[in-house]
């Protein structure tokens, strides 16, 4: 009964969505008030529809309800609640109820918390995601139902793949789904403005909140995934340039670009067509990632059955999205007045190398997943474009636009002074020459490109810290004087600089795992050790030992450091009965300045087991500076600028704006 | 500046970064581009040693010989048609078996022994790597079951 409700839902939901896609525009187009005012609560009863859908089908996960085909191909009694419940957007069709839940959700708060929105821009825009979600909802509604019976019952399903079994990955797709959709919005605002052919500041004030918290859930989502890969995988590997990883890789650079290009819309009301266009195209780009994954066109662990026909709705879909929006972008954009004239060098000027960088690396990015698709599409051959073609097109196009982060900030809009902001970073010069010197010496006659990242990392992060620093004239005027300023500098500045110098962060991380790694590969028995980049890891033999639905062989290694034992590792090796199948887990303990890793293999036949050990420096800044650039979104976000008119506005006390190292609660 | 000046300014700008670009990505096709072989292919197309390639199809039954330094297993890789002796130094993946489907990138060395540096074989029992069903299909060896049709498009 439930799943049929749920099932109901879904179609009500679709006929609002219609409704909620049509009526209004038409309305706000003739100036019929009356079919204007559908919008509101259409996008909020569509919320609530949704959302009775989405509870059904997570109703049938936990209590496994296996009439309902969903529930059999992705789940099984004796799986843990927590994979019961992330088995509902785990799987295809559950993954799309996900999807629009989001969808509805946004579009329900735009309704809702929208007071201060010129209203025909409010409908335009609601009836902009109801068309969106008249998409997403009839694909689900006919080509994958989530609810679809099957008679008669199995008496146990088939499982979860044991590779999504697992914290990271519980939480990864909701994230992700959070930024994706999150894009949906910026985009029904840019396609509202088109048709009213009309972009100013309080267009970009609203557009800005919704693109940075869309940025920060989709970098929390790529970040999980990546230490998802980093600890499941068993390779020591984070990042592997596969499609699937660039698939959310791109949404995000061009999500960048966006953030960044509506800054200088707000604040000097010019390049608007150009936003436009990287709203558009974000949005696109976040289909297109859902296409890839989806559709099966690729093998993953997040293909699942495909079935061609649907492959063909969201192509059909993404080309409708694509063609429409361009299409009308090609007509009005003309139309849209460009606003302030500014020097090369200014602020403004750096924004659009920053864009203009962004996007070229982008195009190597996509040029490169795509590729293979094409390639074999049209001739058969197959081929893989691999991580030295990204590491040769993509990074050679970060190491400017990484150069040009630590002063862009510094620079004064309209007009700037080049000389004058290098003369304040004197501290970051220094700051790159100490880590250069320190890191030649310590590394020795090494490659170059170590000795670059490394000074890029240091450069970025006193860059940042230098800017804050200015900004508070730390060092210069009265510690009173400072505070005060700490207390009035808009909180979106903190954001700024947290996430500039998060960036900085993850690239020493990345930099100095990938250059300084030690890599240990044998056969131990016990009692055997192994020195590895300074730790003594001792075996101490493997037992099987029973999980919830696995059994693990476990290996125990004790790690000793100048002769004194500092921890023990247990690595598993995890092999399910249903589905069957074998999965890795690696033992990972920080210690000083690195990760230790290990892995323990198959037994060799006579006592020994295949181990593989790494020893890996600072790896977990990745992990630390992808927090810290989450924090900084999130810290910009509550800036008094996006929330001017909000109910919040009362809650600004003393000491809110104190430089917060760590995500700070937000009425800290 | 004028607006149009600026604009001129703009699209320079804009096609120099995208020629960079385009220039890295030529030179970066050359040779970053991994190409899959079948056994056939390593025959037919006397693919030179060093060539980084990947090579698919079913791991040879009896094949499978662990090296004394209890790390190193040769296998052969066939498409039912053509054999090549595998080398991989390593831990394998766990669903690695006799019999069953099998990618692995590397290239060959002197003698014509493929060197893998990576054996991909990550998916569930019934799983068929996509380039190992369309070689079979085309070395017209291929039983098509229903599940791995599924995976064959």
């Amino acid at each position: 009964m439930i799943p049929e409700i749920g099932y109901f839902a879904l179609v009500l939901a679709l006929v609002i969505a219609v409704a909620q896609g049509t009526i209004p525009l038409i309305g706000v187009q003739r100036g019929i008030d009356s079919w204007a005012a559908v919008a509101r609560p259409a996008a909020v009863i569509q919320f609530v529809l949704v959302t009775i859908a989405f509870l059904a089908l997570l109703q049938a996960f936990v209590v496994s309800d296996f009439s309902v085909m969903n529930v059999v191909a992705n789940s099984h009694t004796n799986k843990p609640m927590l994979y019961k419940i992330s088995g509902t957007w785990g799987s295809h069709e559950g993954s799309l109820v996900m999807w629009v839940l989001i969808l509805s959700a946004f579009g329900a708060a735009v309704a809702v918390f929208g007071n201060n929105l010129p209203p025909a821009l409010r409908t335009r825009v609601l009836a902009i995601q109801g068309l969106i979600a008249v998409g997403f909802l009839s694909f689900s509604v006919f080509l994958s139902n989530p609810f679809e019976r099957v008679v008669p019952a199995p008496l146990d399903g088939r499982g979860l793949n044991p590779l999504l079994q697992d914290p990271g990955l519980a939480f990864h797709p909701p994230f992700l789904y959070l930024g994706y959709v999150g894009f949906s919005i910026a985009f029904s605002f840019a396609i509202a403005a088109l048709i009213e052919g009309r972009v100013d500041p309080a267009w970009a004030r609203w557009v800005r909140p919704w693109t940075l918290a869309s940025w920060g859930f989709l970098t929390v989502g790529i970040a999980l995934g990546s230490w998802w890969a980093y600890y499941e995988l068993g390779w020591g590997g984070w990042w592997f340039w596969d499609p699937v990883e660039n698939a959310s890789f791109m949404p995000w650079l061009a999500g960048t670009a966006l953030l960044h290009s509506s800054i200088v819309v707000e604040k000097r009301d010019t390049l608007k067509t150009w936003t436009i266009l990287l709203a558009i195209l974000t949005f696109s780009l976040s289909l297109l990632g859902t296409f890839i994954v989806r559709s099966g066109v690729l093998n993953s662990v997040h293909a699942f059955a495909s079935d061609p026909a649907r492959g063909i709705f969201i192509l059909g879909f993404l080309v409708l999205v694509v063609g429409g929006s361009l299409t009308l972008f090609a007509i009005r954009a003309p139309a849209l007045k460009g606003g302030g004239l500014f020097a090369p060098i200014s602020r403004e000027g750096a924004l659009v190398l920053n864009n203009l960088l962004l996007i070229s690396a982008l195009a190597t990015v996509l040029l490169g997943t795509l590729y293979p698709l094409f390639l074999d599409a049209l001739t058969g051959e197959k081929v893989t474009v691999g991580p030295p073609f990204f590491n040769r097109t993509f990074v050679p196009l970060m190491v400017p636009l990484i150069a040009m982060m630590a002063v862009g900030p510094m620079l004064a809009w309209k007009r700037a002074d080049l000389a004058g902001a290098m003369s304040r970073l004197k501290v970051a010069i220094a700051a790159v020459l100490i880590v250069v010197l320190a890191t030649f010496y310590l590394s020795g006659n090494g490659p170059v490109l170590p000795l670059l990242g490394m000074a890029l990392g240091a450069w970025l992060v006193v860059g940042a810290l230098t800017e804050l620093s200015g900004r508070l004239k730390l060092f210069r005027a009265t510690a009173r004087d400072s505070w005060n300023r700490a207390k009035n500098l808009p909180r979106s500045a903190y954001g700024t600089a947290m996430a500039h110098g998060g960036v900085g962060i993850v690239i020493l991380g990345m930099t100095a795992s990938l250059s300084w790694e030690t890599e240990k590969l044998q056969v131990m028995r016990p009692g055997d050790s192994v020195d590895v980049g300074g730790y003594e890891f001792v075996f101490e033999g493997a037992r099987n030992v029973p999980g919830p639905n696995y059994t693990a062989l476990r290996g125990t290694f004790r790690v000793l450091r100048g002769g004194r034992e500092i921890t023990v590792m247990e690595p598993e090796t995890r092999t399910y009965s249903v589905p069957p199948m074998q999965t890795t887990e690696a033992a990972i303990k920080p210690v000083r300045l690195a990760d230790l890793y290990a892995v323990v293999g198959d037994p060799d036949g006579n006592g020994g087991y295949a181990t593989r050990l790494y020893h890996k420096p600072l790896l977990n800044w990745l992990w630390i500076g992808a927090l810290i650039m989450v924090a900084g979104a999130f810290v910009s976000l509550t800036d008094r600028r996006h929330r001017v008119g909000a109910p919040a506005r009362r809650r600004r006390r003393a000491g809110a704006a104190a430089p917060a190292p760590a995500p700070a609660p937000q009425d800290a | 500046m004028k607006p149009k000046r600026r604009r001129l300014y703009y699209v320079l700008a804009g096609m120099a970064t995208l020629g960079v670009a385009a220039a890295l990505v030529l030179t970066a096709f050359q040779d970053n581009l991994v190409f899959f072989n079948s056994p056939t292919d390593v025959y037919e197309r006397n693919i030179q040693p060093d060539t980084r390639f990947r090579l698919g199809g079913l791991v040879v039954e009896d094949s499978i010989r662990r090296q004394s330094d209890g790390l190193t297993t040769v296998f052969e890789v066939t498409d039912l048609i053509r054999t090549v002796q595998v080398s991989y130094t390593g831990i394998l993946p766990s669903l690695f078996r006799e019999g069953q489907g099998v990618v692995t990138d590397g290239s060959l060395d002197a003698r014509g022994v493929f060197i893998a540096s990576q054996v991909l074989a990550k998916h569930d029992e019934t799983y068929l790597p996509r380039e190992v069903v369309e070689s079979l299909k085309k070395s017209g060896k291929w039983q098509g079951q229903g599940s791995g049709e599924a995976n064959a498009q």
